[in-house]
C-alpha cells in the first residue's frame, strides 16, 4: 500500500480547472518529484494534499486513511508537513518561534529534540535563533521553512519549489540537505522547476502539464528521456 | 502640580479602560482583518449585566467587593459567550465573502446588540448603586485619587500583562500570532485556525466586558448607546497604537486617556474631544499606520 495515493484528483478555482484528474502514488521511503512549467498545477496539487483547497473530485489517501476532505490540521497530525512555495516563514516571529510552530502538533520534549536536530543540519539557524525570520536571507528562510516542516516529524514531507529564487550555490546546499533528509528515512514529495537537481535526488518522477500527468517513470529514465530533456533540461532542441 | 498629578491619574484610569476595550478590536482585526463594530456594544452589555446583579444585590448585606467580583465573573461569561455567538452567526458565514459584507454585518450586529440592550433595560440612564467599594481617597501632591481609580489602573495593568504573556510566551499565543500573519501557513503547522478565531472572540470580549463594567463603576452610569461612545474611543486607541498590534492597543489606550484628561484639565472639558481628535489626526499624519503598527496598508 502506498504511503500517499492520489486518484483522479480534480481541483478548480471557480470555472478554471487547475487539476484535471491527477493520479499518482508515493511509496514509503521514496523521493518523488513532480516536474512542470509555471501554471501546470504543481502548487495546487501540494495545497490540495495539505488540505488547504477543496476538491471537486477524486480521492487522496495517506497511510491508508482517506484524507480527501480532512482539515489541514488533521493532515499535519497524520504526518504530512509542507515547506510551501515562497517559503512563507512567519516574518515577524523569531527563528526559534517559527521552528516551535513547526512542532505545534507534537509534544514539547520531542519538539526540543527536533529543533536541536534541525540546528545540527542548518547551523546558521542556531546562530540566528533569536532573530526575526523576516530578516534572514532567502536561502536562510528556505532552510528555516524546511527545518520548520521537519520539526513536525513528518512521515511525508512536501516541498514546493525549495530552490525558487536562490543562488546556484545555495540551491546546491539545499539539495545536499534534502539528500540527508531523504537518507534519514523521510519520504519526500518534491515539486521543482530545477528539473536536473530534482531528478538527481529523486527515485521517481511525474511530469505535470496543464493539470494532467503526461509522463512518469524512474528518475534516471526521465533524466534521459528526450521529452524531458527538451522541455525541462534545456537540451536537445531540434536544429532549425 | 496638583492638577498635573490629578490628570495623570484620571488619564491612566480612563486609558486603562480604553486599552482593555481596544484589545478586542485589535485582536480580531489582527487575525481576521475585520473591524468588529459590535465590540463596543458587547462591552457595554457587560456593564448592564454587572449593573443588574449589583442593583439586585445592593443592600443585601453581602460585602461590596465580593459582589463586584461576582458581577465581573458573570459579565465576562455572558459577554464572551455573546462574542463567540456573534462570530458564529455574523462573521463565520461571510469569511470567504467580500470584505464589505463583513463590515455591514458588523454594523448590523452593533445595532442589534444596542437595541437589544434598550429593549431589555430600557432607554433610560441607569445609575450604578453606591457604597459597593470603599470610598477611600488618597491625597497625593495635591491630587485626590480614589479607590476605584487605583483598582481600575491596577486591574488593567495586571490584565494587559497577563494577555501579553499569553500571546507572546505560550504555545497557543504563538499560534494566534502566526494565524494573524498568514492563516494558510498557520494551517500547514497544524494550527486549527477556527479555534484561534474562537479564542480571539472569547478573550477580546472578556477583556472588553471588564472594560465596560469599569466604565459603569467609574462613571456610575450605564445607558444603551454607551457602546458607541466608548467603542469609538477604544477603536481610535487601537488605530492610534497601530491596529492589529496588541502592545499598540495598550499604548494607544493609555495615551488617548492621558490626552483626554490633560485636554479636560488644562484647557476645557467641553473642548476635550476636539483637542484629543486634533492630536490624533496629527499623529496619524506623521505615522499613518499608528505608533506601533507596520502592516496596516498591505491588507486593507
Amino acid at each position: 500500500m502506498s504511503l500517499l495515493a492520489i486518484d483522479d484528483l480534480r481541483v478548480s478555482y471557480g470555472e478554471i480547472e487547475a487539476l484535471r484528474g491527477v493520479s499518482l502514488s508515493v511509496e514509503a521511503g521514496e523521493v518523488v518529484t513532480i516536474l512542470g512549467a509555471n501554471g501546470a498545477g504543481k502548487t495546487t496539487l501540494m495545497r490540495a494534499v495539505s488540505g488547504l483547497l477543496g476538491k471537486r473530485g477524486g480521492q487522496i489517501a495517506f497511510d491508508g486513511q482517506d484524507i480527501t476532505r480532512a482539515g489541514a490540521d488533521r493532515i499535519v497530525r497524520l504526518g504530512v508537513t509542507q515547506a510551501p512555495e515562497g517559503r512563507r516563514v512567519f516574518g515577524t516571529l523569531s527563528v526559534l518561534e517559527n521552528l516551535r510552530l513547526g512542532g505545534f502538533t507534537r509534544p514539547g520534549a520531542e519538539v526540543r529534540a527536533s529543533i536541536e536536530q534541525a540546528y545540527e543540519m542548518f547551523p546558521r539557524l542556531r546562530e540566528r535563533s533569536a532573530q526575526l525570520a523576516g530578516t534572514l536571507s532567502g536561502g536562510e528562510q528556505q532552510m528555516l521553512a524546511i527545518a520548520r516542516a521537519l520539526v513536525g516529524r513528518p512521515k511525508l514531507l512536501l516541498l514546493d519549489e525549495p530552490s525558487l529564487g536562490l543562488a546556484p550555490i545555495i540551491v546546491q546546499a539545499i539539495f545536499r540537505s534534502l539528500r540527508q533528509i531523504a537518507d534519514s528515512g523521510v519520504t519526500i514529495l518534491l515539486v521543482e522547476q530545477n528539473a536536473r537537481s530534482a531528478l538527481k535526488l529523486a527515485d521517481r518522477g511525474y511530469v505535470l502539464e496543464v493539470g494532467r500527468i503526461v509522463l512518469d517513470g524512474r528518475a534516471d529514465t526521465l533524466l534521459a528521456s528526450p521529452e524531458v530533456q527538451a522541455a525541462y533540461l534545456g537540451k536537445g532542441h531540434a536544429p532549425g | 502640580m496638583g492638577t498635573f498629578v490629578q490628570q495623570v491619574f484620571n488619564g491612566l484610569t480612563v486609558g486603562g479602560i480604553y486599552a482593555l476595550i481596544a484589545l478586542g478590536y485589535t485582536m480580531v482585526y489582527g487575525v481576521m482583518r475585520l473591524i468588529n463594530f459590535a465590540h463596543g456594544d458587547l462591552c457595554i452589555l457587560g456593564a448592564f449585566i454587572g449593573l443588574t446583579l449589583l442593583s439586585g444585590a445592593a443592600g443585601s448585606g453581602h460585602p461590596g467587593v465580593a459582589l463586584l467580583l461576582l458581577a465581573f465573573v458573570l459579565a465576562i461569561a455572558v459577554v464572551a459567550a455573546a462574542g463567540v455567538l456573534l462570530e458564529f452567526v455574523a462573521y463565520r458565514p461571510l469569511r470567504r465573502a467580500d470584505r464589505l459584507a463583513a463590515v455591514v454585518s458588523a454594523l448590523g450586529a452593533s445595532v442589534l446588540i444596542e437595541n437589544g440592550i434598550m429593549i431589555v433595560w430600557g432607554p433610560n440612564v441607569h445609575v450604578f448603586p453606591s457604597g459597593l467599594l470603599p470610598e477611600t481617597v488618597w491625597h497625593v501632591a495635591g491630587a485626590a485619587i480614589t479607590f476605584v481609580q487605583v483598582l481600575i489602573i491596577l486591574a488593567s495593568v495586571v490584565l494587559m500583562a497577563a494577555l501579553y504573556v499569553f500571546v507572546h510566551h505560550t504555545k497557543f499565543g504563538t499560534a494566534i500570532r502566526a494565524a494573524a500573519i498568514d492563516q494558510d501557513t498557520a494551517r500547514l503547522m497544524g494550527i486549527n485556525v477556527n479555534r484561534v478565531i474562537v479564542t480571539v472572540f472569547v478573550v477580546g470580549p472578556a477583556l472588553g466586558a471588564i472594560g465596560g463594567l469599569f466604565v459603569g463603576v467609574y462613571y456610575r452610569e450605564a445607558y444603551f448607546t454607551m457602546g458607541w461612545v466608548y467603542g469609538l474611543y477604544a477603536f481610535i486607541a487601537a488605530i492610534l497604537g497601530g491596529i492589529g498590534n496588541i502592545p499598540g492597543a495598550m499604548l494607544g489606550g493609555v495615551l488617548l486617556g492621558l490626552f483626554n484628561a490633560f485636554a479636560a484639565g488644562y484647557i476645557s472639558s467641553s473642548w476635550q474631544d476636539a483637542i484629543t481628535f486634533a492630536l490624533l489626526i496629527g499623529i496619524l499624519l506623521v505615522r499613518p499606520t499608528g505608533l506601533l503598527g507596520e502592516r496596516v496598508a498591505e491588507k486593507v
